[in-house]
């Protein structure tokens, strides 16, 4: 294949590069190797170590995968199941369900229902956190929650949502909370389907769900794995709902990113911190790494 | 320095132009900034009114007869406890900070390890040992914020543990006051008889991990020493990790939560417990709650004025399992802490950020404080200010009491007693399982040299 040539040369086009890899290298590789190179150290902001750390080689990484109390409830491993969890809930089953669902529920509809739909959907995806978590703690609470005064009113009991079942409460929360990326993303993908498939199989008597299996499904595909990739990665590092349960009732809502957060900034054990925040970069990046490799093998396919 | 100088210049300046505005003569204005957990009409509301009313104005009077423009804000922070250390230590961490702060005791030492803070007369050097007060401060309420011999700022005050109770959740209860249970017994015997009559939450003591060192103090300790035991044999310096004391403790914890729910389980493990447990209690929902003085002097306030809660407020002390039973043999078991105020290392007016906390400490500023306030005072030279009730139960209560171990590594194995409480409380664990988790981690934590057992029958 003959080499693509630009408008600049190679040189010129280094020049241009320069600057953005100037931040690249100061805000996000610096970083990375020094929480890399903390993560072999006992590095603390306070008490001795502090101003003394030293080497501890893998001590850190053997403490996270000691496999004798990892699955207790505030370890590593009780963190990292509860956040398989909330990823599987609201990202692949919340998030990605409901935004299909309802983006092809509206397909090739306009009117007043989907403005208000997808109205109140962005509204829920860019109000800032603080605020949202707030309104979630007045509609959730026990005893003077929204919620509970609604269900209570229809007769159906008072659950006592984030202490009996923080974590589908946190899964709902993020569910609500993130569902507008993945309804916008299916929405204008099915507009780039030409509505001459649809109306072809209309004509020869196709029902709705036979249309949404053979034609609409199998030309997202692309998008459904983009829009997988990216709420995966973002709801394995949200830490959101650290503002509704503060990673309680006895951890039962600790995901890794709350568990990084009081290990390094509530005990101010870097080092520890450091190891935790590594495996996880470890682990995101061999997801990307999976998502990306079925995403090339399925454009090779195509 | 610079500033200093330049103030001096203007000074001279103002000098030869006699007929200059006064105002030059004030020189640069030196701002000075201080933070507490407070916020007015909030969390120590009082504190508040103290310092705007009385402290600031007498301090930028002072300074002003001196000839500096000192002007001092406050900047509330609404947070809790933990949340405010976490501020601290990365405000310190980098530089940063408020010249003055209000400071948790058992923090000092873990900070001073870490360099973050220095000695008061480090920082501001002979002014600090020459002032008039220490003479009125007694060593051990000095030692508060001190650290190796060292001292990083000033006591406000010490405080005591109880056991208070609604007297009229009691009076309908017809449980006869005044009321002073002797053993662990008498005291369930009283929640079982609430609950019978009806009360929600018979006896709530704090534990879990939510309500941080608000567990270990209230909680933890005022059961372990009616238990007979304190976290830390100061004898031969080495932590208990598993006795029997800390066995029954548990269990006694277990009694009230999980087999007979004489208390509110979900309140300790919510994130916002103690906030609720302060409500219930100031509703009648509670009976009786293991708390300190600053809930009588500041808390309650927030939900009761001063005459309803004389009224309906009543404390006890806290009962050794059985009499004679507890810490060194005593009947009733009480634990001490304190908080007062450090200098910033950081600060860019160490003097006058010294002055302003010699200012607060002063006698005129203490006992304007015990008229907003009345508590158990630092200084041996102002009495507890007209409140009855605070100084019996100082006079009650101090001959009693004990500390907690000024080590860098208190706040972890803290962390950890406050743990073992929610795993016990929460179901997750038996006494026995958490007791052994409890002296795996502090083992962890300190080394095996550090740690001892002793042994069950």
């Amino acid at each position: 294949m003959e080499q693509q040539r630009g408008v600049f040369s190679s040189r010129v086009g280094l020049a241009f590069l320069t600057p953005a890899l100037f931040f690249v290298v100061v805000f996000l590789l610096f970083p990375f190797v020094w929480i890399f190179y903390l993560s072999f150290t006992n590095q603390t902001l306070t008490g001795a170590s502090a101003l003394s750390p030293s080497f501890v080689g893998l001590e850190n990484y053997a403490r996270l995968f000691d496999f004798d109390r990892w699955a207790r409830a505030g370890e590593f491993g009780s963190a990292l199941w509860i956040t398989i969890q909330f990823v599987l809930g609201s990202a692949l089953l919340g998030q990605a369900v409901v935004g299909l669902t309802i983006a092809w529920a509206f397909y090739r509809r306009k009117g007043l229902l989907r403005e208000i739909v997808f109205t109140l959907a962005v509204l829920a995806w860019i109000i800032p956190d603080v605020v949202v978590a707030f309104a979630w703690s007045a509609f959730l609470d026990y005893e003077q929650g929204t919620l509970n005064a609604i269900l209570g009113a229809l007769g159906l009991g008072r659950p006592d949502w984030l202490f009996r079942y923080p974590l589908i409460s946190i899964i709902l929360f993020n569910t609500w909370r993130g569902s507008a990326f993945s309804i916008l993303l299916f929405s204008s993908a099915l507009e780039t389907i030409p509505p001459s498939y649809v109306e072809t199989a209309d004509v020869v008597g196709a029902s709705a769900w036979q249309k949404f299996r053979d034609i609409l499904f199998p030309l997202l595909r692309g998008h459904i794995l983009t829009d997988l990739i990216l709420i995966t990665l973002w709801t394995f590092n949200v830490f959101t709902p650290y503002l509704l349960t503060g990673g309680g009732p006895t951890f039962k809502t600790e995901v890794v990113s709350i568990y990084i957060y009081r290990t390094a900034f509530k005990f101010f054990e870097f080092g520890k911190g450091g190891a935790i925040a590594v495996v996880v970069m470890l682990i995101n990046l061999t997801l990307a790494m999976g998502y990306l490799a079925m995403l090339r093998r399925q454009k090779a396919s195509a | 320095m610079l500033t200093k100088k330049f103030g001096s210049l203007l000074l001279v300046l103002a000098l030869i132009l006699v007929a200059a505005a006064p105002v030059l003569a004030q020189g640069e204005e030196i701002r000075l900034t201080m933070t507490c957990r407070c916020v007015a009409g909030g969390v120590n509301n009082n504190l508040v009114v103290w310092l705007n009313t009385y402290v600031f104005p007498t301090f930028q009077e002072k300074m002003a007869a001196e000839g500096k423009n000192v002007v001092v804000e406050l900047v509330e922070f609404g947070g809790g406890d933990e949340q405010l250390k976490e501020q601290y230590a990365l405000d310190l961490g980098v530089g940063a900070g408020h010249d003055l702060f209000a400071f948790d005791g058992f923090w000092v030492p873990e900070f001073v390890e870490a360099g973050l803070l220095k000695p008061l007369d480090e920082i501001a050097g002979e002014a600090v040992t020459s002032w008039e007060g220490w003479e009125h401060i007694t060593p051990g309420i000095q030692s508060i914020l001190g650290y190796q011999g060292k001292l990083y700022g000033i006591a406000s005050g010490t405080d005591v543990r109880q056991i208070f109770y609604r007297t009229d959740v009691f009076e309908q209860a017809g449980i006869e006051m005044p009321w002073q249970p002797t053993s662990w017994a008498e005291l369930l015997d009283t929640a079982r008889a609430l609950k019978e009559a009806g009360v929600e939450i018979p006896l709530q003591v704090n534990a879990g991990t939510a309500m941080g060192e608000a567990t270990t103090m209230q909680g933890w300790f005022m059961v372990l020493l009616g238990a007979g035991e304190h976290m830390y044999d100061f004898e031969d310096g080495k932590w208990i990790v598993s006795s029997p004391a800390i066995l029954n403790a548990l269990n006694f914890y277990k009694t009230v939560y999980l087999d007979e729910g004489l208390g509110d389980a979900r309140m300790q493990l919510v994130a916002d417990g103690r906030d609720r447990s302060f409500q219930a209690f100031a509703e009648g929902r509670v009976g009786m709650l293991v708390e300190g003085d600053w809930f009588w002097r500041s808390a309650i306030l927030n939900f009761l004025d001063v005459p309803t809660r004389n009224q309906v407020v009543g404390w006890a002390k806290m009962p050794a399992m059985e009499p004679g039973k507890g810490y060194r043999g005593q009947d009733f078991v009480t634990i001490s802490g304190g908080t007062g105020w450090v200098l910033n290392p950081n600060t860019e007016h160490p003097l006058e950020a010294w002055e302003l906390l010699a200012h607060m400490s002063s006698l005129d500023a203490q006992r304007a404080w015990e008229l907003i306030q009345p508590r158990i005072n630092f200084r041996d030279d102002v009495p507890v200010g007209g409140d009855p009730v605070m100084s019996a139960m100082a006079d009650a209560l101090l001959p009693l009491t004990t500390v907690r171990p000024m080590l860098p590594a208190y706040p972890q194995i803290s962390y950890e007693a406050q743990l073992m409480t929610e795993r016990v409380v929460s179901g997750e664990m038996t006494p026995e399982e958490a007791m052994a988790a409890y002296a795996e981690a502090v083992t962890e934590l300190v080394g095996e040299e550090n740690v001892k057992s002793i042994p069950l029958q």
